[in-house]
This record gives structure tokens, sequence and C-alpha cells, in this order.
């Protein structure tokens, strides 16, 4: 079943040198599962996710034939309507917990605000439901982190309460952008396994975007590979490391790799006709 | 004899009750134009190992000997000719209103060089970047490019070791290829001795001939890089960071 259906998107930005395309054409189809889009700084793939929950400020200009949610064109509907699907059909977990987390409310009030927010209950109830949520997380001693605030949490912590507030008004979609990339690699198997966990058990679809090749070919279904706003290259994520494209397979080489010591690695050479290319369709 | 040793080390922050061991009892020896890599999860103390030999942690006690010369409280001025360190966030790490021209000009005037100007151009073209970077300022370079500037920073002061606190970490895959070569090649042109910070085990067993796995302020294990590659670890802290490292 298809959740989300991505038709044609553009994202673009006026600047006095002429409108820069931050993304250029990109269609996909996300149905209930873990679709991966990786590429480089500067590829587009967080405008990409941005641009699905329009948070693009202008003068930023988001442009699409659709984008279509269970149906619903999100592209059409007005900017209060789409406050009711921020957050509660879609959510989004951002990078680095210490800049999504207000600094000055305890873990406790923003979960529970979250949480009344998303469910019109009462404190108390709301109180017990974020206790739980912290532990669907697996974050231990859940009553003493309610007390806490957000910089005493280390970023493992601070991104699985991400997670979890994220989760708390049950969203249909979670748009995950570099959720892993600040921590280290022990505490990212976890919190992606969390992740995993929570979005599988709850039939979810979830868009990871990354910049990691090797952590979205072992995580995702599928992968798309963006380069300059375009989609170069689409592919099952176990099949990644067999990739085609030539992008691709730069990326791969680009990286030491234990099992193959090298004296020097391979510098990826960009070619400009991977850019003029037209944007290759993700659609299952 | 080793370039760098680090016998029993600690390091703590705080006093009384907040006192916080961040590292307990490491002890390691670097040779003369090694490459020793520190790996192990934020908060094992692998950065604070680096802050203790540098001087940015004032509070620690064991012994540190570089180039043959135990290290006191504090630092002289010629430790910094011998050691120079390269930090994580090349966003972080240079003044946003400094120009590279300014940035490099103001190191190599502290080092007391007085071919200020020739060095600079002689840096820049050291990391790659030539003389059309000099006037720039760090919002005008990309990722790849400041961290360059940085380790042209840290060049100036024409080192013995540089002490890498995950260069490259913060840099795309493909840049972090162009960084690394760079820092092989510089390792070879100057002779340099590496002590490397990384929570990458493919990126320390690339640079590295050697590494210690840290964990909870204690080095748990050193390994040469061809058990790294044959997955041939001891410790099962070690095994258990080998097993994380995914496609690595």
């Amino acid at each position: 079943m298809t959740l989300l259906d991505v038709e044609n998107l553009w994202v673009k930005f006026p600047t006095r040198q002429g409108v820069f395309d931050a993304v250029r054409g990109v269609s996909f189809t996300l149905g209930k599962e873990r679709l991966g889009i990786v590429g480089e700084s500067g590829s587009g793939k967080s405008m990409t996710g941005r641009a699905i929950l329009r948070l693009i400020r202008p003068p930023g200009i988001v442009e699409a034939d659709h984008i279509a949610l269970e149906g619903r064109d999100l592209m059409q509907i007005s900017e209060k309507e789409m406050r009711g699907v921020r957050g509660q059909q879609i959510s989004m977990v951002m990078q680095d917990p210490k800049f999504s987390l207000n600094p000055v409310m305890t873990i406790g009030d923003q979960l529970v605000e979250a949480y009344r927010l998303a469910h019109k209950s009462g404190r108390s109830n709301a109180r017990q439901a974020s206790i739980a949520a912290l532990e669907s997380v697996s974050i231990r001693d859940p009553e003493r982190v309610m007390r806490a605030y957000p910089h005493e949490m280390s970023g493992g912590m601070g991104q699985r309460i991400m997670i979890a507030m994220m989760l708390i008004p049950g969203p249909q979609i979670l748009i995950a952008d570099e959720p892993t990339s600040a921590l280290d690699v022990s505490v990212q198997r976890q919190v992606l396994s969390i992740m995993d966990d929570l979005v599988t058990s709850r039939g979810m679809g979830l868009i990871f975007i990354s910049h990691d090749l090797n952590l979205v070919a072992d995580f995702c279904d599928r992968v798309l590979i963006m380069y300059a706003g375009r989609v170069v290259e689409v592919c099952d994520a176990d099949k990644l490391h067999q990739a085609t494209h030539p992008y691709t397979r730069g990326l791969l080489n680009s990286l030491p790799r234990l099992d193959q010591p090298r004296g020097k690695l391979d510098v990826l050479k960009r070619d400009p006709a991977w850019s003029d290319a037209p944007s290759v369709s993700g659609r299952a | 004899m080793s370039m760098l040793s680090v016998e029993n080390l600690n390091v703590w922050f705080g006093r009384g009750h907040d006192r916080v061991n961040a590292v307990q009892g490491a002890s390691f020896a670097v040779d003369k134009g090694e490459s020793f890599g520190l790996v192990g999860e934020s908060g094992s103390g692998k950065s604070t190992i680096l802050k203790a030999i540098t001087g940015l942690a004032p509070t620690w006690d064991g012994k540190i000997t570089v180039d043959g010369q135990e290290l006191t409280q504090g630092r002289v001025k010629s430790f910094y000719k011998t050691v120079q360190m390269v930090f994580q966030d090349p966003y972080a790490s240079l003044h946003p209103r400094h120009s590279v021209d300014g940035v490099l000009g103001e190191t190599l005037h502290l080092h007391g060089f007085r071919d200020i100007d020739a060095r600079v151009v002689k840096l820049l073209d050291d990391v790659g970047l030539g003389q059309k970077f000099r006037f720039r300022y760090p919002h005008q370079l990309s990722g790849g490019q400041r961290q360059r500037v940085a380790i042209a920073r840290a060049l100036a002061a024409e080192p013995r070791i540089l002490l890498l606190d995950e260069p490259t970490s913060a840099l795309d895959v493909s840049v972090q290829a162009e960084i690394l070569n760079l820092l092989t090649d510089l390792r070879a042109e100057h002779g340099l001795t590496y002590v490397m910070v990384s929570h990458d085990l493919a990126v320390v067993g690339h640079m590295c001939g050697r590494l210690a796995v840290m964990k909870d302020s204690r080095i748990v294990e050193v390994m040469d890089v061809d058990s790294l590659r044959a997955r041939r670890a001891e410790h099962p802290y070690s095994q258990e960071l080998l097993r994380n490292s995914v496609g690595a």
C-alpha cells in the first residue's frame, strides 16, 4: 500500500545569480517500508524531506505535481490544515537532539506537552503515557529522565527521547534526517533497532535520510541515491554494493575498508553529465 | 625511542562529589613516524587523552613524554613547535571573521617566523589549496577546504607530532577520502607522527598501524592493524565494536 506518493518535486531558491534548484524533479513512492535517501551534503536529500512537510520557508519555493499522503494532496491544503499533518501524520527526527529539544524545559514537560497536543488528555494521564514512551525507547529510569533537562542527556539518549516524542501522536510516516550521525557506532545500532522495532510494529513508513552508504545498505529496504538535486539511481538496499551509477560507485570506492587495505583512497571525479541527466523515478 | 609515550595517565574534571575520572591509567607509546589510533565511544576518554597531551586539560597526573622530554603540568612555548592538534569540526575551529591569510599569518607570527608571506604560500600549497584561497573567509570555504586550512594552521609550527581529533567525521565520504589522502601524504613528506582519535574503525584501520580501544575511561586493548583487519580482538568490548561497525 502506498502511504506517500511524490511526483516531480522541485525546491527552488531565488538568488541574485538566478534561481537555484536544490531539488530537481524527484519522484518516489513510500509504502510500509524503510526508504533510504543517500547523498552528500548539498545533494538535496534533506530538502526533499523538508519539502514533504512543507517546511521550506520563503523565499524558497516548493513545486510538485503532487505530494499525496494517502490520496490527499499536501500541495493543495492550507497552512492550517498542514499543521494537523506535521507531527500528527508525518513526523520528523532531525540530526542533532541538542538543537531539537527545548533546552529550558525538562524532558518530561516536553513529552507531556507533545502528548496533550496530540491526545487532548489530562496531565497525569499524559505523564503516564510519556513514561511509557520513554520506556519504549529503552530508557532506563524514565522517572529521572522526566525531571532532567536536555543538556543532562547523552546524544544517544537525546535522540531516543526525540524518537519517543515524535512517535507519541502515532504518525503514519517518520522522516528521519541523519538521526544517528551525531552518535557513536554502538549507540547508533541501538537507536536504529529501536526505531526499526517501533516503525515495524506500528506499520509505519520510514524515510531515512543519511550520508552513510553502509548504514543505509544495512538498515533500509530501498535506496534513492541523490546527486545535485536529482535521483541518479534507485536500488534495493541489499544490492547497493552492486550499484552501477558511476557516482554511487565513486562514493563506495572512496570509503576505507578494513578488509581491503589500500595506500590511497579513490577520490571521486565528478562528471557534469551526472547532474544534467533527468531524475530517476523512485516509484516502487 | 618512542616519540610520544603516555604512562599511567589519569585525567579528571571537577572535584569532590563532582569529580569525573575521564581517563584512568592509560599507557601507550608511539614511535617516531608511526600513526597510532584511539577508538571508543564518546565519553570513553579518547579525546581527553589528546587534550591532556596538548595542555587543554590541566588536571592530570601520570607521565607524558614527548621526544624524550617529560612534560610538567604547564606547557612551554617550544612544546607547540613539536605538538599540534587538528580538531573535529572545521566549522567551529576557524574564526569566522579571520581570513585564511589572517589565521595562518597570526599563527606563524606567534611561532616567531619572519618570512610569513612565503610560508603562508607554502602552507597553502602543502595542503592542496593554492593561492586563490588565501584571502577567503571561512564562510567562503567548503567543509573540506576548511579542514585543509585547519591542517595548514597545525603544520605552520612545523610540528613533529599531529594530534588528530576526528579530523574527517564532519565531512562527506568523498571529501573524507581527500583529507585522509592528504594526511597520508603529509606524514610521508614531513615524517610526522600521528595520534588519531576516531569512532570509525575503517578510518583508523586505513590510517594507523596500531590502535588502542578505550572503554569507560580505560584502555582495554592495544592491537595492531592486522588483528583489526582480521577481526581478531581479544577484549569482549573490542569484539562488540568490530561487530557494530557496519560494513567497515
